[in-house]
């Protein structure tokens, strides 16, 4: 694999061999001194069409402590607008003779035409409504975790996704987690629920591979894992639901619901959360709640994404080729 | 057509439209097609021959709908690299849509146009007026001055006069001068301008704003009953969907009096939403391509005359402008040097359609929409010397370089193609020749 632009380019081999090399990517952040040598001398660029505090940090460390050399360009605003096309921007960049680029962009698609503009390799950090493979690696890699101590006090002989069921809840149309989301915790083998009010579920989600419901309760009733999706705001006065109130009452992770949930069942959130709205403080801060969790993988998900794709494994390198 | 001292004799082709048996010789002389008899005659006439055997003589192209870009944006396309287009491809007329910068909405900008296109001499440029002001949709454009300047067809496209009192004052309005109003038929409120894909599996697996079929088909359902009740005359641009043929094939026995037509593009003709897979913006077109059952049904429409016309829908772009993010890259495709071969390689080759039918849709009816007496003539002797020679066998591989457009935008680059057009004759003056 020359680029990670999709969750549908990770197979579960490959998804269990990053998760593996993230465990050990997790021991350094423990450690005094927080650097592998790995990526010295290898470039990376963090270019972000689009505001994301936490995504790029959460690049930049994983370079950073990978050794790599690592620039942040903030790109803000329609290259319309400013009247650079996104190729010469992109092309702009490749041209300093960096190794990789990790993209943001409120458009979606745009890492896949980037990725056919230039010879570096590009990591998808988020595309517009579409997706967002890095944040599912490391929901998944959250999870495996959360499993595998549930299951038999942390042992790794058996698979841990094996007959579980996630429920994905809140606005799917406009999710970028989650599609990659789907994408591959069906590939890990997942039973994945979707629960959303009828006005915020995709065209063709039917084939998804993933079940459909408007009725979170019965959901949860079956649930090892909820994942509560962000609200964005514009969505809450654009006429997809009447009130963040009523929202809340059918889609919110309220008290009750957490209530409702079974022992063990994980709570997970890619932030930022509105709490009171999709998330209750309940939910949030709830012993299951691995919303912290999931930001302290995420660093460690990405260090291995990074080594893999620029780390020289040949294992991986090789298998893909594509673009 | 002044006065010429050089005679074109055209021999050997097999015209099509209802005069096949009348042999296959033309002369062009001054614009006007003479007795193949009267060749050589007169000595002091120079005489160029072109071998037309195995070739099919047909009435010059009309083009219902293109974008010429100029006045405004000279670098993605001019009125004269566009005619050059249009002659290559066959049309010995083309109409200009209005939305130009500044727009065609005055008698003044649609007499601009129209002097472009006699400089440059390459086939009729007839500019289409706007409906509304500015293309704003608020209030009608001076629709009666522009008539008297020669404009017939008005339309706002690129954007939906989505008004329905606004159309039916339009529709109205232009009956006094036997004009057309050619709909742009988007319920902006359904599909919006961040609508850049069909609404469907496609839209939501890749994340993209969906343009769902009902918002073309139910603004078509609202005009056809406006066409009715204004007793006017009403064409409907693009048509992508199954439902729009529908609402079309309603309506037009619904209303037998009215005179409602419509046209498909060539690229609704063959392209499908599985394009977009790679986010190329090439393939981003508004109405955007559609999935194979909604092109089956605008074939079968324009197959039986549900769908009157093709129409190309050129839409030149300069390269930056469609390097953008998918949602951020500007709307269209090139289309007019491409047109014919697309339509033998969905309608002829297919069976769904004869050549006869083929120059129907492709001149004769749109030559009578907007009202072009000189073009959409069948090729008999006194009829003005305006026709293309065609080669129905032969074929080629799209090269978007190799074009007379300065633009790049071409869906098609790369597949190969019937290419059908091996010259162009608009009014005795040949303007393309392969």
């Amino acid at each position: 694999m020359r680029h990670l632009l999709s969750a549908a380019d990770v197979d579960a081999a490959t998804a269990n061999r990053i998760f593996d090399l993230a465990e050990e990517m997790a021991d350094v952040q423990n450690r005094p001194v927080k650097k592998l040598p790995a990526l010295r001398g290898r470039t990376v660029v963090n270019l972000f069409f689009e505001d994301s505090t936490r995504t790029r940090s959460s690049f930049e460390i994983a370079g950073k402590w990978l050794s790599a050399d690592v620039i942040n360009i903030s790109a803000k605003g329609s290259s319309v607008s400013k009247g650079e096309s996104l190729r010469d921007t992109v092309q702009t960049v490749a041209a300093m003779g960096v190794d990789a680029m990790v993209i943001r962009h409120a458009a979606s698609g745009a890492p896949w035409q980037a990725a056919q503009w230039t010879r570096a390799q590009i990591v998808n950090a988020g595309d517009g409504t579409h997706e967002h493979p890095t944040q599912a690696l490391l929901d998944a890699f959250t999870l495996r975790r959360h499993f595998r101590a549930a299951a038999n006090g942390g042992s790794t002989g058996t698979d841990p996704f094996a007959g579980r069921t996630v429920a994905v809840v809140g606005d799917i149309t406009h999710s970028r987690v989650a599609r990659s989301n789907v994408l591959l915790l069906t590939t890990l083998g997942v039973r994945v629920v979707l629960v959303a009010p009828p006005t915020l579920l995709p065209s063709g989600v039917e084939t998804w591979g993933c079940e459909v419901t408007g009725n979170f309760d019965a959901a949860i009733a079956e649930a090892d894992a909820v994942m509560m999706l962000r609200v964005q705001r514009e969505r809450m006065s654009g006429g997809y639901f009447p009130t963040p109130r009523e929202y809340t009452v059918g889609y919110g992770l309220t008290r009750d619901r957490v209530a409702a949930l079974r022992p063990g069942t994980a709570i997970c959130h890619p932030g930022p959360m509105n709490r009171g709205l999709e998330i209750s403080a309940d939910a949030a801060d709830a012993a299951n709640s691995l919303v912290l969790d999931q930001v302290a993988a995420g660093v460690a998900v990405r260090m291995s994404v990074l080594y893999q794709l620029l780390g020289g494994d040949d294992a991986w390198v090789s298998q893909g080729g594509q673009g | 057509m002044g006065e010429t001292t050089t005679d074109l004799l055209i021999t050997g082709a097999t015209r099509v439209g209802g005069l096949a048996d009348e042999g296959g010789d033309l002369l062009v002389r001054d614009g006007v097609l003479l007795d193949p008899a009267e060749a050589g005659r007169d000595g002091s006439r120079e005489l160029v021959r072109i071998d037309a055997d195995g070739l099919l003589a047909v009435p010059g192209l009309v083009d219902l709908h293109c974008h010429l870009r100029e006045p405004g944006r000279e670098d993605a396309e001019t009125v004269a690299t566009g005619a050059a287009a249009a002659a290559r491809g066959g049309f010995t007329a083309v109409l200009a849509m209005a939305n130009t910068v500044p727009v065609t909405d005055t008698a003044e900008a649609a007499r601009h146009v129209r002097a472009l296109g006699e400089q440059a001499g390459l086939g009729a440029v007839v500019p289409i007026g706007a409906v509304s002001k500015g293309l704003d949709g608020q209030e009608l454009a001076e629709l009666g001055l522009m008539a008297r300047t020669g404009v017939r067809v008005f339309s706002d496209d690129g954007h939906c006069v989505s008004d329905a009192r606004l159309m039916r004052r339009a529709l109205e309005y232009v009956r006094a001068f036997d004009g057309v109003i050619a709909q742009h038929a988007q319920d902006p409120r359904l599909a919006g301008p961040d609508a850049c894909c069909h609404e469907g599996e496609v839209s939501g697996r890749l994340g993209l704003a969906g343009w769902p079929a009902a918002a073309e088909s139910t603004i078509i359902a609202r005009d056809v009953q406006l066409a009715a009740l204004t007793r006017s005359r009403l064409h409907v641009c693009h048509v992508s969907t199954a439902e729009s043929v529908e609402v079309l094939r309603w309506a037009k026995q619904r209303y037998p009096q009215a005179d409602i037509t419509a046209e498909v593009t060539p690229h609704h003709l063959l392209l499908t939403t599985d394009l977009l897979a790679g986010y190329d913006p090439t393939f981003k077109v508004n109405p955007p391509l559609r999935p194979a059952e909604d092109v089956e049904a605008v074939r079968a429409a324009l197959a039986d005359g549900t769908i009157d016309a093709v129409a190309t829908d050129h839409a030149p772009h300069a390269r930056h402008d469609k390097e953008h993010a998918f949602a951020d890259a500007a709307f269209g495709m090139v289309g007019l040097e491409t047109a014919l071969g697309v339509v033998v390689e969905t309608m002829v080759r297919t069976g769904l359609a004869d050549w006869e039918r083929v120059v129907e849709a492709t001149s004769t009816t749109p030559a009578r929409i907007a009202r072009l007496t000189d073009q959409g003539r069948r090729l008999a002797v006194g009829a003005p010397a305006t026709l293309t020679l065609v080669d129905p066998t032969a074929r080629a591989v799209v090269d978007a370089a190799d074009t007379r457009s300065l633009s790049r935008n071409n869906p098609w680059h790369g597949r190969e193609l019937p290419d059908p057009v091996v010259a162009t004759v608009a009014a005795g003056r040949l303007t393309y020749r392969r």
